[in-house]
């Protein structure tokens, strides 16, 4: 697998898109999209309800194919790779609603998203126990996510905002090189949501990252690059600052908040 | 780095007191033959091949949340390779005929799985039934195996190593008692293993959860069609052990009923467990006998005894023993 930081610069490409678009019978849910996202960079996707954020992340993650485009991964045509092969060349995602392993304790989730990428025949015919590396990227995975001491505790009796740390531990565990983070902080009140805030931060640094996020005012605060949907296009791309400050966004979008 | 310890597989016994339950389950069924009469015997041997393709079944059910109404095809094939494979008035060995049985119906299974598990839920179930009953009409409206009549299997029909089970006539029945015996045995302990490995995790994970198993790199695909494919080689053992058996084969050993029957007995044992459908398989039987005893309206007493176990027992007669879920994951953190 190698350690990517040792042969590339610190913020280098690492996926983009070129003229990805979708539509679904007569509904075009994405227009001519091309982004980039690079590493130590967080880029957070804003848009009103229905400028497809979601489609663009399922998209991105292999749930849907595009009608036309490509996507990118250092510089590969990952376009026809289906959710699981994506996954494993490096590009993972999180859920919207949370979607883990209730029956599972923390620990057994997170494990579980880690062998995955061991995942030839030989080595699934391995006892499910014994390797020590698979615990170490499994207790790492929990320790970067805070949950080390709820590692035990079946994932149902967790709180909400737990099972949400949870979900980002088990996309983290897969080694991906891009996270995608479907709303995050959907449904957290606001201590949680500061606890998350700083962890997007820091996954930040050795991820490249894409973020979907209502609320704004945290958007603002976390946020490298923005870019804004609005009907499945791009309307603008560029620093919180500048995005801010666009007129058309503005006109479309922000509204009175800035 | 903290050690944790880990848990086994929900399907296994937890407590030691279940794993001793087993062992002398099976010490019992060891000794049976010598205490009964060669009726009751034989009635055993019937129930321990249902228990082995229930127990194939419960590889689908209630390991990977795969509910097949063609799993019964391929235990039918089976047996049906065994008649198509034996020379007239030859008894092939075992060790030809077993392999052979296995292999059929292994591949049978991974055809239908290549197609079938690309649905889901109440599509898969249709989708098996429909090739299942393919394979019922193979044998049912052609003369390849006696048509609707079936056909006769030559005797002795087990030998090994060049040389026949050489017992009086009297004690014939007790070849088949141990030998399948044997092949229960060494099923479930495979299994068992089987459900310990990173493969069985993995099919827990889709048990609950398919879509997040994708999302997180696991080609739960190929891991269905695995366990779909050993299944129905597992089936093929039982169907196998069936004409050895019985001497006959008939089409209705192919058709839909032998899957509803594995699941009825996979409920009656318990979903939750890997013996539960053994238990399950001993105790339709048993209860069959029973009721056909006692009136004439055999399936109905059969069908109001299993409303009243899915009723009062949500976890089968495997979940007797245990008193509830939660003492049972609680017990092994300590």
């Amino acid at each position: 697998m190698g350690d990517p930081a040792a042969t590339t610069p610190a913020n280098a490409l690492v996926l983009c898109t070129e003229g990805l678009s979708k539509s679904f019978g007569g509904l075009q849910a994405t227009r001519d999209v091309s982004l980039s996202l690079h590493r130590n960079e967080l880029h957070a996707v804003i848009g009103p309800n229905g400028a497809g954020k979601s489609t663009l992340v399922n998209l991105l993650a292999g749930e849907f194919t595009p009608s036309a485009g490509r996507i990118l991964l250092e510089g590969r045509d990952i376009t026809s790779l289906n959710v699981w092969q994506r996954t494993r060349a490096g590009v993972a995602r999180s859920f919207q609603r949370t979607n883990i392993f209730l029956p599972l304790t923390v620990h057994e989730n997170v494990r579980l998203a880690a062998q995955a990428r061991t995942g030839t025949l030989a080595s699934l015919l391995s006892r499910a126990a014994n390797s020590r590396t698979l615990f170490e990227i499994t207790d790492l995975a929990i320790e970067r996510v805070g949950l080390t001491q709820s590692r035990l505790r079946p994932s149902g009796e967790l709180s909400h905002g737990e099972q949400r740390q949870l979900e980002i531990a088990m996309t983290l565990a897969t080694d991906p090189k891009v996270l995608l983070l479907d709303e995050p902080l959907a449904g957290m009140g606001q201590e949680e949501g500061e606890r998350i805030s700083a962890l997007l931060k820091s996954l930040a640094r050795d991820h490249a990252v894409l973020l979907i996020e209502h609320d704004m005012d945290f958007v603002f605060k976390v946020a490298d690059v923005m870019t804004v949907l609005v009907e499945g296009a791009v309307l603008a791309s560029g620093t919180p600052q500048s995005v801010r400050e666009s007129a058309a966004v503005q006109a479309a979008y922000l509204g009175g908040h800035a | 780095m903290i050690e944790v310890p880990l848990r086994t597989t929900r399907l296994l016994p937890h407590t030691l007191l279940g794993r001793i339950g087993l062992v002398v389950l099976a010490a019992a069924i060891t000794v049976l033959p010598w205490l009964v009469p060669s009726y009751y015997a034989e009635l055993v041997t019937s129930a321990m091949i249902a228990a082995m393709l229930a127990l194939s079944m419960q590889l689908l059910v209630g390991a990977t949340g795969l509910v097949s109404l063609g799993h019964g095809a391929f235990y039918g094939l089976a047996a049906y390779v065994v008649y198509l494979i034996s020379p007239e008035n030859v008894a092939l060995p075992i060790w030809i005929t077993l392999p052979v049985a296995m292999l059929v119906a292994g591949a049978a299974a991974c055809v239908v799985g290549l197609f079938s598990l690309r649905t889901t839920g109440f599509f898969f179930l249709m989708v098996t039934l429909a090739f299942g009953q393919m394979i019922f009409f193979v044998f049912h409206d052609t003369k390849l195996g006696g048509g609707t009549d079936g056909a006769y299997l030559t005797k002795p029909l087990i030998s090994a190593f060049g040389a026949t089970l050489d017992l009086p006539r009297k004690q014939k029945y007790l070849g088949t008692y141990y030998v399948a015996l044997v092949q229960l045995v060494a099923m479930y302990l495979g299994l068992a293993m089987l459900l310990q490995t990173l493969f069985g995790r993995a099919l827990e994970g889709i048990r609950v959860n398919e879509h997040r198993m994708r999302a997180i790199g696991f080609d739960t695909f190929k891991i269905k069609l695995i366990a779909f494919t050993l299944a129905g080689a597992l089936a093929g053992a039982a169907g196998h052990m069936w004409a050895l058996h019985r001497g006959f084969v008939n089409p209705e050993i192919v058709g839909w009923h032998q899957s509803a029957e594995a699941l009825l007995m996979i409920l009656l044992g318990g979903l939750g467990s890997l013996h539960g459908p053994i238990l399950g398989a001993l105790a339709l039987t048993g209860l069959g006998e029973v009721a056909q005893l006692l009136t004439e309206r055999k399936l109905l007493v059969e069908g109001l005894v299993i409303l009243a176990v899915v009723i009062l027992l949500p976890r089968g007669l495997a979940g007797l023993g245990s008193r509830n879920t939660s003492n049972g994951a609680g017990d092994r953190h300590g």
